[in-house]
């Protein structure tokens, strides 16, 4: 294989050359008045005579058949969003959805959702806000308040307001306390404390509760007899009310008089949330139609100085309701029922016009939510409060490339899994060999062992788990299905034994002294003797499992690991960041490979560093250690790190079969990333041997299929 | 009055000679009228100018005397006479660039000095080669010298060589009736209007391009009638010339300031802006002068038969704001200076302060429904809302009770331990309704405290409690009207007093409460709408309902009613008689013809006054559209009937000349939307089948295996 790679080296320089020499005398040809095909003879034979055994090589290397379990039957339907909360000193946002997850978004790091806090069936989440310090608040209605511990990625505490439901909360301009208001019509306030919040006063109680905060008769509008509701209000520093309503109107109020200074009719559907930018020069509002519009405060002429609030743009990225909206000082942000969370950049606050300034659209969480057993072609779904197991089918017939394949036996749902308790499943793994299930809940672990009959399979839970594994972050099994590696979110990391239908607890890497970060994402060598851990933001760390300590540290980077993977026989880690970095380290060396050395000197393609979701899952082949296959939502791609790293004028991404192009226009367009969009949107990819892919879709239109139905509104009214 | 008397300073030589007016020319204060004034000669006063001081004036007698006078201090502050034989013949000027005064007697003298000069024979003089009809001084320009015969020159180019040529520029017989200068973009634009032969024409000059266009005044169908005032304000685009013509009637003519072609003679037509604001025939002076873009101020008689009077008209809502009277008559002369209007009085000059206020329909309502005493202060129409309902009785803004501080200081000592309004409610809560009716007239009899009107909206909740607790036997019918024609009762203050009247079907309580009520929520106004319609006749008849807005029914007490209504006469755009865009004449006129009509009144009288307090409540279309879907179906041909009353009116409004060419260029863009409009709609429907076809030919099913090769 060395020698194939040296190979590979010296004709891509050629081959360069070549491709220069080539555009030369294309212009001299251009100039003289005849055509570059005038000359073919002589410029084929030239490259013929570049590359003499080149045309073998490509042959053997070529990245070959696979058939494809296309599975659509993961039937995943994310939670609606209920609040969105932007803090600017961090750049990230928080989001709650309606089943009580929050997550937070890095928007520095490319928007990656680099934390999250599982749900909760009695915690619905009315209200999310940011305290000074990148402190986070949530209330529901279940009357209390949680603060989040961002380190450790657990629940803080949480704090009874006794006010029954909570549906609103804010803090002070400062961050220092924070405002709640109570389903009995009572208005709360709280000192926030360096570790609490402390209950200083109540406000006077008002009539109804505190969601209506203004009703004014003249709001009546549309369809009458129902009540208008305020849904959403904002105050200004000038003394500004702005209030967003059921009758579709944005109102603007003197709070010193109490009356109406403007309003503006904006939709026939309920306007439900607003934000307002810090300057205080424009705001955003979301309806129950998807539409978002933009107002902002601009001067009446164009050298006056008066101003007033206009309506500026509407965005229609959402099917249904606008459920919350945040405006960040470059984005307008928005989140509803169609469980989008859409980040649209201000083009005019954008400074510079890289891939920031274009729409976002984050619907799938950032992280795995299906685990395989390649030996016994299982798969694993991961759903809110329930997991199911999955055996795919399998067909003896063949075909060629884009044939469908009649099936000898379709696939079975083996079984469902359903958690007792309100608690959401944070994390769930099948092992490799298919006889072990471990998920686990935020206050308890689970680990059942699977026995298969013929066609029957029976499962039994395994009780007593230690007192310490109470909840995990991140859950794996070796490769052989004897060790089991558990990320607590203490920080530290178990290593148990798994024998028959029991374990033993081997030993627990504790974190590092001083750090209390959590390791979300794990992976081990196939021989079982290097596991790797990563946090969100230090460094990743390797251990020893042999020995049971710290073999070495990759250094910290500044984008967050999005999928770990330590590669058979070579034991290099590849690392996978937010940014779309991949990196390739030398486990047994302790230091990045010359391949990775290569890339990070040449860079990506910028196609490639455009990608909008991130890598979330990392494999290889197992009889060809030069490839590595990884995933996002919209592609996958297998990297040959044989073949040249594509150029920025190369073409990344070439979907179309070389029918008609030659053989050596194929070979000079050849580079290390094959990338398929076939399937998308992509939760899973991976290789089942190495012949046999396994591909987990999630249509758009099986997830809007399962939502409400929007209001329906006409485009073109006539 | 059969000499027109234009507004500032034409000279008519006649008028001008011999008679000594020093004498009269004095200092007098009127205490009942708390204005400064000054004595004048019979002729009236050649002008009134603004000095370069605010709060000076520069007075010009027609005769040889300017006056410096102080108006707050009421006092003059120089006197400067030309000599005997001499006469002043255009008003004396301040040039704002210098702080010297200017005026020109017999013609052709300019005479420039300043306040430290005694006699105006030793200060500089400049003898001009052509006869002045005025100067012009406002602040940001140089003085302009308007010529008889229409040329400009500023006052420094001519001070340089007082005998330059002066062309002239307007023809033989024409002559110069009124004239005023404008600031447009920072540069000076002068109008002048001229009269030959009973025709108007209008010049306007502009000093930044130096081009003069004239324009022809047309008049419409009156061809003959005469002009006796103009006055003037102006925009960014056009000058809006107002003319106050011998018919009464107040017109408007708009002059662009830069013409689309300099050269042609054009012309321009005027439209009525305000309907018989003073009587027609009447001999005495009449006077015409803008105040803002929605206010004029009027001078002369109102009735042919009255006494002269100064009446300042909401243009925009064609409504009288005030009005007072000058029984010792006036010279027809008004001048308007940083909220002063300065006019003649008798022999005296009179200066009466009035600032306009922000013109609203509220305020114009409100001054059409109380302006029964021109002179009262009228109580103001707006809701505290800091002192409404949840803050209950006694409880005062605290600026207003700082304010009175000093006054409850003094009445504290008489006050009663318990407040008249507490015992009032404490009546409310047990008393026999007689009682509370007694009660409630002693306390409406005292005198009204500032928060009198949140008081009233307690007592008015109080009632409503209690007839609410005691229903149907407790409903104080008396009592709640004497509440509401307090006039400081509004809808936010009484939320449920519409509601129980609702319930009670009162349709008298509530003509009242759609007639004094500002704020009224526009489903209200329909349910009341909607009770209105649906109850039936017999009940209607019994009942008492106010038939003031149908007065005019019976044609015979028509005219007395006329009389004592003038100053809320309501003006409108017709110019004919059967004033269509007053439907309350409609309603009279249609029952008389019953028989004959065929499109009648469908309503008896009783029901048209309700649905006329409908139609004059302050309600906005956009909320009240929603509503009238509502209705039920029997009642829609009445409503159809009002809203071709409606519409008639807008085919009025849509007729006039002006609306042509917005209405032609409304359609077209209708027309090509809707053409638009229907393509993409044709287009939507292809693409949604294309994507269905897409969606078929992708759906695979929930799982398959498939063959991928990757190259």
């Amino acid at each position: 294989m060395a020698a194939a790679e040296r190979g590979a080296a010296r004709p891509t320089g050629d081959n360069r050359t070549s491709r220069r020499r080539r555009r030369r005398r294309e212009h001299c040809l251009r100039t003289s008045g005849l055509e570059p095909g005038a000359l073919p003879g002589q410029s084929m034979r030239a490259r013929a005579h570049v590359w003499p055994g080149r045309r073998e090589a490509g042959a053997a290397r070529g990245m070959g058949e696979f058939k494809v379990h296309r599975v659509r039957f993961f039937n995943y339907v994310p939670s609606g969003i209920r609040c969105v909360a932007y803090n600017n000193q961090s750049n990230r946002l928080a989001v709650s959805r309606t089943d009580g997850t929050v997550e937070i978004y890095n928007l520095s790091a490319n928007y990656f959702q680099e934390k999250f806090f599982p749900g909760h069936e009695s915690r619905a989440t009315e209200a999310l806000c940011w305290a000074a310090g990148q402190r986070l608040f949530s209330a529901g209605l279940n009357g209390e308040i949680i603060e989040y511990d961002l380190q450790a990625l657990n629940i803080k505490y949480a704090v009874d307001a006794f006010g029954g439901p909570i549906w609103s909360m804010t803090t002070n301009p400062s961050g220092s306390q924070l405002l709640v208001g109570c389903e009995d019509g009572s208005v709360k306030l709280f000192q926030i404390t360096p570790d609490k919040i402390q209950f200083e006063r109540n406000f006077d109680r008002q009539k109804r509760s505190t969601i209506h905060k203004m009703i004014v008769d003249r709001q009546y509008m549309g369809v009458s007899k129902r009540k208008c509701i305020v849904w959403a209000v904002a105050f200004l520093s000038d003394g500004t009310v702005i209030s967003a309503d059921s009758a579709g109107k944005v109102q603007f109020w003197d709070s010193a008089t109490g009356t109406l200074v403007k309003s503006h009719l904006i939709t026939n559907a309920d306007v439900q949330s607003i934000a307002v930018a810090d300057q205080e020069d424009s705001f955003v509002v979301g309806t129950a139609e998807g539409t978002v519009f933009h107002f902002q405060l601009v001067p009446v002429t164009s050298n006056s100085n008066e101003k007033q609030w206009v309506r500026t743009k509407p965005f229609q990225h959402h099917t249904h309701d606008v459920r919350a909206v945040a405006h960040s000082p470059t984005a307008l942000i928005s989140g509803g029922t169609d469980t989008h969370l859409v980040i649209r950049p201000l083009m005019e606050k954008v400074e510079v016009k890289n891939y920031d300034a274009a729409l976002r659209k984050i619907t799938f969480p950032h992280r795995r939510l299906i685990s395989c057993s390649k030996k016994r072609q299982l798969l694993l779904f991961q759903f809110a409060h329930h997991l199911e197991l999955w055996r795919l089918g399998s067909t003896v017939a063949t075909g060629k490339n884009g044939d469908t394949l009649p099936l000898s036996k379709n696939a079975d749902h083996l079984l469902h899994l359903k958690t007792k308790g309100p608690e959401n499943i944070i994390c769930s793994s099948i092992s490799p060999c298919g006889s072990w299930i471990a998920y686990s809940t935020a206050s308890r672990f689970f680990l059942c062992r699977l026995n298969y009959e013929h066609d029957n399979i029976s499962l039994k839970r395994v009780s007593k788990m230690p007192a310490f594994l109470r909840s995990a972050l991140q859950i794996l099994f070796s490769e052989d299905s004897t060790k089991l590696f558990v990320a607590s979110n203490q920080g530290s990391l178990h290593v148990m034994q798994l024998v028959e239908g029991s374990f033993k607890h081997l030993h627990a890497f504790q974190p590092l002294s001083g750090t209390v970060e959590a390791m979300c994402l794990l992976a081990v060598s196939p021989d079982g003797n290097w596991l790797a851990a990563s946090g969100t933001s230090a460094g990743v760390h390797v251990y020893n499992v042999k020995q049971l300590k710290l073999h070495c540290t990759v250094p910290a980077y500044n984008f967050p690991v999005t999928a770990l993977a330590i590669a058979p026989s070579t034991n290099n880690l590849v690392i996978a960041h937010s940014d779309q970095q991949v990196f390739e380290y030398s486990i047994p060396d302790k230091q990045y490979t010359e391949w990775s050395r290569a890339v990070q000197k040449q860079g990506f393609h910028h196609l490639w560093l455009q990608r909008d979701t991130p890598i979330t899952h990392i494999s290889f082949h197992p009889k060809r250690p030069m490839h590595i296959l990884l995933h996002d939502a919209y592609m996958f791609c297998i990297i040959d790190k044989s073949l040249p790293l594509p150029s920025d004028k190369t073409l990344l991404y070439n979907p179309l079969p070389p029918m008609n192009e030659s053989d050596v226009v194929r070979r000079r367009t050849a580079h290390a990333f094959k990338i398929s969009k076939i399937y998308k949107p992509l939760l899973f990819l991976d290789l089942l041997d190495e012949r046999t892919l396994v591909a987990v879709e999630r249509p758009l239109d099986d997830i809007i299929a399962q939502l409400p139905p929007p209001i329906k509104k006409k485009k073109f009214g006539t | 009055m059969a000499e027109p008397v234009p507004e500032t300073g034409e000279t008519l030589e006649e008028d001008r000679r011999g008679e000594e007016h020093e004498s009269s020319l004095g200092l007098r204060t009127v205490p009942e009228q708390t204005s400064p004034v000054l004595g004048a000669g019979p002729d009236g006063l050649l002008g009134v100018e603004h000095s370069d001081k605010t709060d000076q004036f520069l007075v010009t007698d027609s005769g040889r005397t300017v006056i410096l006078y102080k108006l707050s201090d009421q006092k003059t502050l120089g006197s400067w006479s030309v000599k005997q034989g001499q006469i002043i013949t255009c008003p004396a000027v301040c040039n704002f660039q210098t702080g010297e005064y200017i005026v020109v007697h017999d013609n052709k003298v300019l005479r420039i000095w300043n306040s430290e000069d005694v006699n105006l024979d030793k200060v500089f003089k400049a003898t001009l080669s052509a006869e002045v009809c005025r100067i012009h001084s406002i602040q940001g320009t140089e003085p302009l010298v308007l010529f008889k015969e229409g040329a400009v020159r500023g006052l420094e180019a001519l001070l340089a060589e007082p005998q330059q040529k002066i062309e002239t520029v307007i023809s033989d017989e024409e002559v110069i009736k009124w004239t005023k200068l404008f600031i447009v973009f920072r540069h000076p634009v002068l109008i002048f209007i001229t009269e030959k032969h009973g025709n108007y024409f209008a010049y306007v000059q502009t000093f930044h391009s130096r081009v003069l266009s004239k324009y022809t005044l047309l008049l419409g169908h009156e061809e003959k009638t005469l002009i006796q005032s103009f006055t003037a304000s102006v925009d960014r685009k056009f000058i809006s010339l107002m003319s106050l013509s011998s018919d009464g009637s107040v017109y408007e003519t708009l002059i662009p300031i830069r013409p689309t072609d300099p050269e042609k003679n054009q012309r321009v037509v005027r439209s009525l802006l305000l309907k018989a604001v003073v009587s027609g025939n009447a001999r005495n002076a009449v006077a015409l002068t803008v105040l803002d873009q929605d206010h004029v101020a009027v001078l002369g008689s109102p009735l042919p038969a009255s006494k002269e009077s100064l009446s300042i008209w909401n243009i925009k809502f064609q409504t009288l704001q005030t009005s007072k009277e000058l029984p010792q008559g006036t010279s027809g002369q008004l001048w308007y200076y940083g909220e002063n209007l300065f006019m003649l009085h008798g022999k005296f000059l009179t200066v009466i302060p009035y600032k306009c206020e922000v013109s609203s329909l509220a305020g114009a309502l409100g001054k059409l429904k109380h302006s029964q005493d021109p002179g009262t202060h009228v109580e103001p129409h707006f809701v505290n809302w800091e002192a409404s309902q949840g803050c209950g009785l006694g409880c005062q803004n605290s600026e207003q009770s700082r304010r009175l501080l000093r006054r409850r200081k003094i009445e504290v000592n008489l006050q009663p331990e318990v407040p008249p309004s507490k015992q009032l409610l404490l009546t409310i809560k047990k008393d026999s309704e007689k009682h509370i009716e007694v009660e409630l007239r002693k306390f409406l009899a005292m005198t009204q405290t500032p928060d009198f009107h949140a008081i009233t909206g307690d007592i008015v909740t109080g009632l409503l409690e209690r007839c609410k607790a005691e229903e149907p036997s407790f409903y104080p019918r008396n009592c709640l009207i004497q509440l509401i024609q307090t006039h400081v009762l509004s809808y936010s203050l009484c939320p449920g007093l519409m509601e129980v009247a609702l319930q009670k079907t009162d349709v008298h309580l509530l003509q009242l409460c759609l007639q004094q009520f500002p704020d009224i929520p526009e489903s209200v106004t329909c349910t009341c709408l909607k009770l209105f319609l649906s109850i039936g006749d017999d009940c209607l008849q019994e009942t008492d309902v106010n038939m003031e807005s149908v007065f005019d029914y019976s044609g015979t007490v028509q005219d007395e009613k006329m009389e004592e209504q003038t100053k809320i006469l309501q003006n409108g755009f017709n110019p004919k008689e059967d004033n269509c865009s007053n439907c309350d004449q409609e309603l009279k006129e249609k029952p008389q013809d019953t028989t004959k009509e065929t499109t009648s009144c469908p309503v008896i009288p009783k029901r048209a006054a309700l649905l006329n307090a409908i139609l004059h409540s302050a309600y906005s279309e956009t909320f009240l559209l929603p509503h009238l879907k509502d209705i039920p179906a029997q009642h829609i041909t009445i409503m159809d009937w009002i809203c071709l009353l409606l519409d008639a009116n807008f085919t009025v409004v849509v007729m006039i000349p002006e609306a042509k060419r917005l209405l032609i260029n409304l359609y077209k863009f209708v027309k090509s939307q809707i053409s638009v409009y229907s393509e993409l709609n044709k287009i939507e429907v292809s693409f949604r089948e294309l994507q269905k076809l897409n969606q078929e030919k992708n759906n695979r099913g929930l799982y398959s295996i498939e063959v991928l090769e990757l190259f």
